[in-house]
C-alpha cells in the first residue's frame, strides 16, 4: 500500500535540493538564511518521525527565529527573461497547457479510480491519504511531460521551485504552524473557555436570538481559532444542540450543516487560516498581505447574514 | 481565563505585523504556560504537532512544475488566448472559473485545482489579460486588486460547495460529532442542506464580479482621460 512516506520523502528531497540551491546563490545576500530554512524544513519531512517531540519543537524553534528576526532574503534563480517567456510561449503555443491540464486529471483519476483500487486485501493506497498521494503522481507525471516537451533544464524544476517557494517565503510554513498551534490551544482548553463565556453571557431565549447566536458564533470563533473544525464541536454542543435542537425542536441536518458554513464566512475573513488567505497574496505578488481577506469580507459577511436567514427559515418548519 | 491571552498574542501580534512564525510560538507558550505547562512541555507538543501536520506543507509540491511551466512561457499564453477573445471581461472570466470550481468540488474532485495550481499560472494572467482587453493597461493598483479577486474566487467557490461532497471531511467531522451527541444522520442529509448556501453565495459573489466590472472599467475610462 502507498502511504503517505512516500509524499514526505519527495518534499523532504524538494525542500532539501532547495536548501543546496539556495547556499549557492550568491546574489541573495541572505542566502544561508534562506538555506538553513529550506534544510530545517527538509530535515522535517525525511526525518520528522526520528526526531522526537522536543527535537521537532527545537527544530520550529529554528524557523520561527530564522523568519522572526528577518534572515531570509530575495533570491535569484536563474530564469528565463519576459522577452525570452513570449518567444517560447508562441512557439509552444497550447502545448504549454498539456502539462497544465496533467496536474488536475491525474489527481481526479486517483481520486476517483485509483483510490478504491484494491489488490486482495491490500489497498493500492491508504484511503485517507489518497487526495495528497494522488497529487504528488500527477506533480512527477506532469514534469517528466514538461520536461521532454518542452524540453527545459533538469535542475530547472529545482530552480523554479525554489523561485516560487522563495516569492511566499516564510508565509508557506505559516499554515502548517497555525495547524500545530490549534492543537495547542486544544490541549490549554482555549476553546471550551471561549465555549464557557458565550453560553453564559449571550441571549439565547428567542428562536431568532439563538440562530443568530450559533451562526455569528461560528463565525467569530473560526476567526480566532482559524478552522472552523475546531469551533463546530464547542458551539454545536454548547448552543446548537441544547438550545436550537432539543428546546426550540430544530432539525439538526439543517442546523449543523448551514452552522458548518457560517463558520467558513469566518475563515474567509481571519489571517489565521494563512494557506486560503495568507499564502495567496504572496504567491501572487501583492504587496498587502491582507489584500485577499479584504476582498473576501463582503462575500463572507452577506453569506452570513444569508446562512442565518436560511436557519431561521428552513429548520424549523 | 488567562488561557484566553494566547488568542490576545495572536490578535495583537498580528495587527502590529510581527512575523506570524514567532507571533505563532509566542501564542503557544502563552496560553500553555497559563494552562499550567512548562515552555519545554509546550515546545514539545508544539513540535509534535507540528510534525503530525507536514500534510499541510505538501500542497507545495506542485511549485516545481507550476515554475517550470511559467519559464517556458505558460503565463504569457493563457494571457494571449484571452487577448484573443471578444466580450471577455475579469467579472465574466472569474464567473466562469467559479461555475467550474464549484460544480467540480461539489462531485468531490476540489483537489483538481488552486491558488498554487490554477490561480497563479492561469486565472490571474488571464483576469490582468481580460482587463487590459477592455479598459487599457490596469494601474499596479489594479493589477493587484485583480489578482486579490481571483484568488478571492477560488477559495469562495471552494468553501460554499465542499460540503455538497458526502465524504468530504467537514461532513464526516459533523456526521461523528451529532453520532456522539446521540444524532444519528446519513451524511447524505448534511450534503443536502449545503445546496441552498451554495447557490446563494454563487448569486452574491457572481454579483460582486459583475460590479467589480464596472468598477474597473470606471477606473480605466478617468486613467484614458489623464
Amino acid at each position: 500500500m502507498i502511504r503517505l512516506g512516500v509524499v514526505y520523502l519527495l518534499a523532504g528531497l524538494m525542500f532539501a535540493g532547495f536548501a543546496v540551491l539556495s547556499a549557492r546563490d550568491r546574489e541573495n545576500p541572505k542566502r544561508f538564511g534562506n538555506s538553513a530554512f529550506w534544510a530545517l524544513v527538509g530535515l522535517s519531512f525525511l526525518a520528522g518521525d526520528r526526531l522526537g517531540d522536543l527535537g521537532n519543537g527545537v527544530l520550529v524553534l529554528g524557523l520561527a527565529l530564522l523568519a522572526g528576526f528577518g534572515q531570509l532574503g530575495r533570491s535569484n534563480p536563474a530564469t528565463t527573461s519576459a522577452d525570452e517567456r513570449q518567444v517560447l510561449s508562441q512557439r509552444f503555443g497550447n502545448r504549454l497547457f498539456i502539462p497544465a491540464l496533467i496536474l488536475p486529471v491525474v489527481v481526479g483519476v486517483g481520486v476517483l479510480v485509483l483510490k478504491p483500487l484494491r489488490f486482495g486485501d491490500v489497498a493500492l493506497m491508504d484511503p485517507k491519504q489518497a487526495t495528497l498521494i494522488s497529487l504528488a503522481l500527477a506533480v512527477l507525471i506532469g514534469l517528466a511531460t514538461a520536461l521532454i516537451l518542452l524540453r527545459q533544464p533538469l535542475a530547472s524544476p529545482w530552480q523554479e521551485g525554489r523561485r516560487l517557494i522563495d516569492t511566499v517565503s516564510w508565509a508557506a510554513l505559516l499554515p502548517q504552524f497555525l495547524a500545530a498551534l490549534g492543537t495547542v490551544f486544544a490541549l490549554a482548553g482555549v476553546g471550551n473557555q471561549i465555549g464557557q463565556l458565550v453560553t453564559t453571557w449571550l441571549p439565547v431565549d428567542t428562536r431568532l436570538a439563538a440562530v443568530s447566536v450559533y451562526c455569528v458564533g461560528m463565525a467569530v470563533f473560526t476567526m480566532l481559532l482559524g478552522n472552523a473544525f475546531a469551533a463546530f464541536p464547542i458551539l454545536t454542543g454548547g448552543v446548537a444542540i441544547p438550545i436550537l435542537v432539543n428546546h426550540f425542536g430544530g432539525n439538526p441536518a439543517v442546523i449543523a450543516s448551514i452552522g458548518m458554513l457560517s463558520g467558513f464566512c469566518g475563515t474567509l475573513m481571519t489571517p489565521l487560516a494563512a494557506n486560503f488567505n495568507l499564502v495567496p497574496p504572496a504567491l501572487l505578488e501583492i504587496p498587502d498581505r491582507y489584500a485577499v481577506i479584504k476582498a473576501q469580507i463582503p462575500t463572507a459577511l452577506l453569506m452570513l447574514t444569508i446562512n442565518t436567514g436560511l436557519m431561521y427559515v428552513l429548520a424549523f418548519r | 481565563m488567562l488561557i484566553l491571552l494566547g488568542v490576545v498574542v495572536i490578535v495583537i501580534g498580528f495587527s502590529i505585523r510581527l512575523n506570524p512564525l514567532l507571533v505563532v510560538v509566542l501564542a503557544a507558550l502563552t496560553s500553555g504556560w497559563f494552562a499550567g505547562l512548562s515552555p519545554l512541555a509546550v515546545i514539545a507538543a508544539f513540535g509534535k504537532a507540528f510534525n503530525d501536520n507536514r500534510f499541510v506543507s505538501t500542497a507545495y509540491l506542485v511549485l516545481p512544475l507550476v515554475g517550470l511551466l511559467e519559464r517556458a512561457g505558460l503565463r504569457e499564453q493563457a494571457s494571449r488566448i484571452i487577448a484573443g477573445l471578444r466580450g471577455v471581461s475579469v467579472g465574466r472570466l472569474l464567473i466562469g472559473y467559479m461555475i467550474f470550481r464549484q460544480a467540480t468540488t461539489a462531485v468531490g474532485l476540489m483537489p483538481i485545482a488552486g491558488q498554487a495550481q490554477t490561480i497563479r499560472p492561469l486565472v490571474a494572467p488571464m483576469a490582468e489579460a481580460a482587463a487590459e482587453v477592455r479598459d487599457g493597461p490596469p494601474e499596479p493598483e489594479t493589477r493587484y486588486a485583480i489578482r486579490a479577486m481571483a484568488a478571492a474566487t477560488d477559495n469562495v467557490a471552494v468553501f460554499f460547495s465542499e460540503d455538497i461532497f458526502v465524504a468530504m471531511g467537514s461532513v464526516l467531522l459533523m456526521v461523528g460529532f451529532l453520532t456522539s451527541s446521540n444524532i444519528v444522520l446519513d451524511p447524505i442529509h448534511l450534503s443536502v442542506w449545503a445546496i441552498p448556501t451554495a447557490v446563494a453565495a454563487f448569486v452574491v459573489h457572481a454579483g460582486r464580479l459583475m460590479l467589480f466590472d464596472r468598477r474597473l472599467a470606471r477606473q480605466g475610462k478617468a486613467a484614458g482621460k489623464s
